[in-house]
């Protein structure tokens, strides 16, 4: 077999495609808009936990005489009418706000991760205990439970906070995880990995876990939401200790201080914007994950911009047809440099193939059977007239 | 119900694709699968697509119905359709969502290639062969049910069956309801995406000679999609052999085998041995189909193919005559051994076989 050695066509074209494919590849998630903006939001904010406490330009706590202040030079945003700096205290309060929902989002996770995955995995009567306890957890309301349990424990701090949120919020996830178990249990791909000898661990975490990385993802995220919210809302009503500070505290205070009579709105709005900011940012990664986890949405949403950018509808049973082709494709504006129709003799083939229109079919000369036709012309020349 | 047979003008076109191109992925890394296919289906005709995997037999079929998924997108070209019956009639990629929908199934119907995966488990037969139909004409309700036995008493199903769910039918059973439904509407059009690929050879014979019959009571035209040549060559009126996106060959089923005049058809043919006749040597083809995103310059059979020179290299071929020019005048070859205007050494003999009777000086081959 002669393989001819080619100093064009493979040589040229393939590192510079690989390497531009693999370049786009590696950034992963980051090539998703959504993606990018939720994860910049929620670095902020989780930075900000890290360092806010050093950040803060006040003690939150202090009281001076500057009271009920608005937004100045010295206090950013305003003060408290106790004269307490409010930025000081949203600097310090994201900490609490954060390690709530964070831990009680793994957490949670964690839980109804290895609960439902495992009882969609046994069935039997291990799937029947196991869902009886989820059954059981469900049915357990959250925030009543909560009140209780810090009312009882005195120094309930932002821990205890996120231990019971995860407790109570575990159950749904592990109910849809075993569902989704259940009917990836018997593909074919399982029983192949079953085949191999692989034991139930690595199937369970190697097999089946990557198919469910979008529904442990939004799980996460919809819990570390829940939590948030469930945080704050304890500490707005007044249930947790006042004393520590989150954004639902300073909401406390603002309203059990009359801000909003006061016209103080520099004392509840920032609060309430970081929670509505926290909250949009997870929503955003979620929306990133789902698309990136999933290898058939990947491209299409990948390309999503470059689509309305060129006006194509891609839908699933109708193929979009997209005619700016011509010499506007990408594929022949590569190749445009190379003298093709004119010369006839074509030196580089790949080129005069593809951007092919009709039209230049009849500049090859030479061909005796193809003198001017459309190449397919031959077999239906006598009905030619027919059909046109 | 009326079976109307249409008369067998074999020259009339039924479905012309001009000058086809497919891309997968939108972007400058999209993937070319189809670089402009020219293909005619005749009317009453069984056009055979054959080839490796990954040759754009599938997604030819699927783009010219426009059904391939994304990221698929067509870049250019026509898929015109002529009905007989002076419906709607066009272009097939300028019709509207609307025109594509009537169109379906009513023209052209196909046959998936997984009759378990294309019949919902959840409803019995009857019920999805009474929804196909229910979808494009108005009849009542007990109308349709004796359509729907009526088809599939066609296809060698008692009509009984069409109580039964597709997890009570065996395989060869669930590919005859495929059939009955893609026939349910009478098209002119069926497109047969390896229907047997999943059955024994036993089933698929029988499959394979249902087809033929109800081919030439009803007069439908197929485009039937298949790797296996031997099958094809039974089968098939004319078949188009594709390499990478590109259609290499278009001949007769029995010149294909008997006179191949492509390399790869060629080595096609190698690939399996010959029931009748004297052995041959079983070759195969060395390699593997090139990356579509890297194709060869020129040919691009050329890095595999055993006669491949320069010029190869060169040039790009175009589907043309072959080097008998005009005594095969029904037949199209993208090969440079067979085109005078390049420079390339005399055509090798396993690529010049002639019927047996006739000479170099023949007259007419058919």
């Amino acid at each position: 077999m002669s393989v001819q050695a080619d100093p064009i066509g493979l040589t040229e074209v393939e590192p510079a495609k690989k390497t531009g494919k693999k370049g786009k590849r590696s950034l992963g998630i980051l090539r998703n808009r959504k993606a990018l903006i939720g994860l910049i939001m929620l670095a902020f904010f989780l930075v900000l936990a890290l360092i806010g406490p050093w950040l803060a330009p006040h003690d939150p706590n202090a009281v001076t005489q500057d009271s009920l202040q608005p937004p100045s030079a010295d206090h950013w945003l305003g003060t408290t009418n106790t004269g307490q700096d409010i930025f000081s205290q949203l600097l310090v309060g994201t900490r609490g706000v954060m390690l709530v929902g964070l831990l009680a989002g793994i957490l949670a996770t964690m839980i109804s991760v290895i609960v439902g995955v495992t009882a969609g995995f046994l069935g039997g009567i291990g799937d029947e205990l196991l869902s009886l306890l989820a059954n059981v957890f469900l049915i357990i309301p959250a925030l009543p439970l909560i009140i209780i349990v810090a009312a009882l424990v005195p120094s309930a701090g932002g821990v205890t906070i996120a231990l019971i949120i995860a407790l109570t919020g575990w159950a749904w996830g592990s109910r849809v995880l075993r569902a989704q178990t259940l009917s990836l249990r018997k593909r074919d791909f399982v029983e192949a990995a079953r085949a191999n000898g692989e034991p139930m661990w690595r199937i369970i975490f190697f097999e089946i876990m990557p198919n469910l990385t979008a529904i442990i993802a939004s799980g996460f995220i919809g819990t570390a939401i829940f939590a948030i919210l469930s945080e704050v809302t304890l500490a707005f009503i007044g249930v947790t200790s006042i004393s520590e500070w989150n954004w639902g505290t300073i909401l406390f205070w603002a309203q059990s201080s009359q801000a909003l009579v006061l016209g103080a709105w520099w004392w509840f709005v920032p609060a309430g914007l970081c929670i509505a900011a926290v909250g949009t940012s997870l929503t955003l990664i979620n929306f990133g994950i789902d698309e990136f986890v999933n290898p058939r949405l990947r491209n299409t949403a990948a390309s999503a911009s470059l689509l309305r950018k060129k006006g194509i509808r891609a839908r699933i049973g109708f193929t979009p047809v997209y005619r700016g082709g011509g010499s506007q494709h990408p594929e022949t504006t590569r190749d445009d440099d190379r003298p093709d129709a004119d010369t006839g003799t074509t030196p580089r083939g790949g080129a005069r193939r593809r951007d092919a229109a009709q039209a230049d079919d009849a500049t090859v000369p030479g061909r005796p059977a193809a003198s001017g036709l459309p190449t397919n012309s031959r077999t239906t020349t006598d009905t030619e007239e027919v059909t046109a | 119900m009326t079976i109307t047979t249409p008369q067998r003008t074999q020259a009339e076109p039924l479905l012309e694709i001009r000058n086809l191109s497919v891309d997968y992925g939108y972007d400058d890394d999209a993937v070319r699968a189809l670089s402009n296919v020219n293909l005619t289906l005749h009317r009453g005709e069984i056009l055979g697509l054959a080839g490796e995997s990954g040759c754009g037999k599938s997604t030819l079929a699927y783009a010219a119905t426009r059904l391939l998924p994304p990221p698929g997108v067509i870049t250019g070209g026509e898929v015109l359709f002529t009905s007989s019956r002076s419906r709607e009639s066009g272009d097939l990629l300028r019709m509207s969502d609307k025109q594509l929908r009537a169109q379906r199934w009513r023209d052209t119907a196909i046959v998936f290639q997984g009759s378990m995966n294309a019949l919902n488990p959840v409803y019995k037969v009857g019920k999805q062969l009474i929804d196909g139909i229910a979808a494009h004409e108005k009849m009542s309700r007990s109308a349709m049910r004796e359509r729907a036995a009526e088809l599939l008493t066609m296809v060698g199903i008692s009509a009984d069956r069409l109580d039964s769910y597709p997890h009570q039918l065996s395989g060869g059973m669930r590919q005859r309801v495929m059939i009955a439904m893609a026939l349910a509407l009478e098209p002119e059009l069926v497109i047969m995406d390896e229907p047997t690929t999943a059955l024994d050879v036993v089933m698929q014979r029988q499959i394979v000679e249902q087809i033929i019959e109800l081919k030439d009571k009803l007069g439908f035209s197929v485009i039937f999609i298949t790797h296996d040549v031997s099958l094809l060559i039974e089968l098939a009126d004319r078949i188009a052999i594709m390499y990478a996106g590109e259609i290499v060959e278009d001949a007769g089923s029995r010149e294909v085998y008997h006179e191949p005049r492509h390399p790869y058809t060629a080595g096609l043919l190698h690939s399996f041995p010959p029931l009748r006749g004297p052995k041959r040597e079983l070759g195969g083809i060395p390699g593997s189909p090139p990356d579509l995103l890297s194709l060869p310059s020129g040919c691009r059979f050329r890095t595999r193919c055993p006669y491949a020179v320069d010029a190869c290299a060169q040039l790009v071929p175009e589907l043309g005559g072959t080097v008998f020019g005009d005594e095969e005048p029904h037949r199209s070859v993208a090969c440079h051994l067979h085109d005078d205007a390049v420079d390339t050494p005399a055509v090798p003999a396993e690529l010049a076989v002639r019927p047996e009777g006739r000479t170099l000086l023949g007259v007419d081959p058919r």
